[in-house]
């Protein structure tokens, strides 16, 4: 696994309360992993801050499971 | 219309003397202080370095870490003691109508904590806007009875009130009102505050409206002791089950008082000093009897607004000379501030249930730390120093007074 995969994992596991299990890359936020719309919000800006980017609205909501975040975060975090 | 009558049929505290009910009441029967060196943050800074804060407070005891993220400490003590009410009045949520079942909180400030850490962070940072998505619904008073109502499911009345440290007991007259109305046959009511934080300690202390004896924590809240120099900021939460009479009986609930009536008032004159002639509180008193219909004599026992400051103590004893006359010299006073501190906007709620407490169990909790005699007080009057005292106690009085010059004051008497 990805340094930032990890972290990704680590930001979900401790923002929304959800076992390590049930990170998985299909898993949804909302209907999976019990997110509400202000939890995702929050997600995205944890993301923000942990890989010191900004994330545009328009892409922040195609964002929606585990897997999107990961592959967004490894395409456009700089290493 | 003929008005409903209004019991109390279930209770919940999280105070600085206990976190539960059953341990709030023993420790204010036995005299214990609450107050301590404040350990939420570091206050070598600040004039006041004590508070009356909650102990052995572990979040993960009563929620999941998801919960606790998106709730002000409020917000969790006021849950906590709602819970415990709830469970304490046997309801059954399968039996309740929830259309006709409120809550009506009480809190002076709300997430205070919340406020001062998302703006301090704003202030850090380069000024980007990244507040968090819940900053906005952690802060908010009202977000406690909201709680609470998702919690139980309970459709009927909501919202919160803010009077400062009236709140809770404004909540509680809102609350029995509704069910006498018949709007609603169940309210949650009560009140929650958590302010001892770098600005609720700062700002107090600014005002000069605490104690700073830091030498000696567990004596600085003495209610109309001579030496009182402020009030020692507490935290915490009660929760009363108020019931339409009814609707108790049929369920076969255990009741522990009426809710017989309650009084509002306004000073109408200083944000934080209190009318010299205790106009308000007079005013107030007189409101709450009539509400209940009672004359003063049938009061035994006032739970006195009482914060330990000079002149607010002075202006209390004034109004109740000249409510009740000649039989304030037959009543029991106390200041239970002297053992919780002061809870603000969650103190009439404590307060209420140690006059519910002393109804149940004919004693009164006393007035610890009581030294050296004020004479400005008539040695007449009876305020319960240092030890708690047994009497006949049929109907109780709680006052409690806010900044901003809100005056509440509530009735309770033994069910006949």
């Amino acid at each position: 696994m990805s340094d930032i995969a990890s972290k990704v994992k680590d930001i979900i596991i401790d923002k929304l309360g959800v076992e390590e299990s049930e990170v998985t890359p299909e898993a949804s936020f909302t209907n999976d992993l019990g997110a509400d719309s202000l939890d995702t919000v929050e997600l995205i800006m944890e993301f923000e801050k942990e890989f010191n980017i900004s994330i545009p609205d328009d892409q922040a909501e195609n964002i929606g499971t585990v897997g999107d975040a990961i592959s967004y975060l490894e395409a456009n975090v700089s290493n | 219309m003929q008005l409903k009558r209004v019991v109390v049929t279930g209770l919940g505290a999280l105070t600085p003397l206990g976190n539960n009910l059953d341990t709030y009441w023993a420790n204010l029967i036995k005299g214990v202080s609450g107050a301590g060196p404040i350990t939420r943050f570091n206050p070598e800074k600040f004039k006041t370095q004590f508070a009356c804060e909650v102990k052995d407070y572990d979040p993960l005891n009563y929620f999941d870490r998801k919960e606790v993220r998106k709730m002000d400490l409020f917000t969790q003590f006021a849950m906590i003691a709602a819970t415990e009410a709830f469970e304490h009045s046997g309801l059954d949520l399968a039996s309740i109508d929830l259309s006709k079942a409120g809550v009506i909180w009480g809190s002076g400030i709300g997430g205070l904590k919340t406020f001062q850490d998302e703006v301090m962070s704003f202030a850090q940072g380069d000024g980007t806007p990244r507040f968090n998505p819940f900053f906005i619904p952690k802060m908010i008073a009202d977000i406690s009875s909201g709680m609470i109502s998702i919690k139980y499911g309970f459709r009927g009345p909501n919202f919160v009130t803010v009077s400062a440290c009236a709140s809770a007991t404004n909540a509680m007259i809102d609350a029995m009102t509704y069910i006498k109305l018949g709007k609603a046959k169940i309210m949650i009511t009560g009140g929650s505050e958590a302010s001892v934080t770098e600005a609720g300690m700062g700002g107090f202390n600014s005002m000069k409206a605490l104690s700073e004896r830091n030498d000696s924590p567990q004596t600085a809240s003495r209610p109309f002791d001579k030496d009182r120099d402020g009030f020692v900021l507490g935290e915490g939460a009660g929760a009363l089950i108020l019931e339409e009479y009814e609707h108790a009986k049929a369920r076969g609930a255990k009741i522990y008082a009426e809710i017989v009536g309650g009084g509002m008032s306004a000073d109408a004159y200083h944000i934080t000093a209190p009318h010299p002639d205790g106009l308000g509180a007079t005013s107030v008193m007189i409101n709450a009897l009539e509400d209940a219909e009672m004359q003063p004599e049938e009061i035994d026992y006032i739970n006195v607004h009482g914060t330990s400051t000079p002149l607010g103590d002075m202006s209390e004893v004034i109004a109740i000379e000249k409510v009740f006359g000649e039989h304030a010299y037959n009543l029991n006073i106390s200041s239970t501030k002297s053992m919780t501190g002061h809870l603000l906007g969650a103190a009439g709620a404590i307060e209420a249930i140690a006059a519910i407490k002393s109804i149940e169990h004919q004693i009164v909790p006393p007035t610890i730390n009581h030294f050296t005699d004020d004479d400005q007080f008539n040695p007449k009057l009876n305020f319960t120093f240092n030890k708690a005292q047994e009497r006949t106690i049929n109907a109780c009085l709680s006052n409690t007074f806010g900044f901003g010059g809100h005056n509440t004051s509530v009735v309770f008497r033994k069910l006949d």
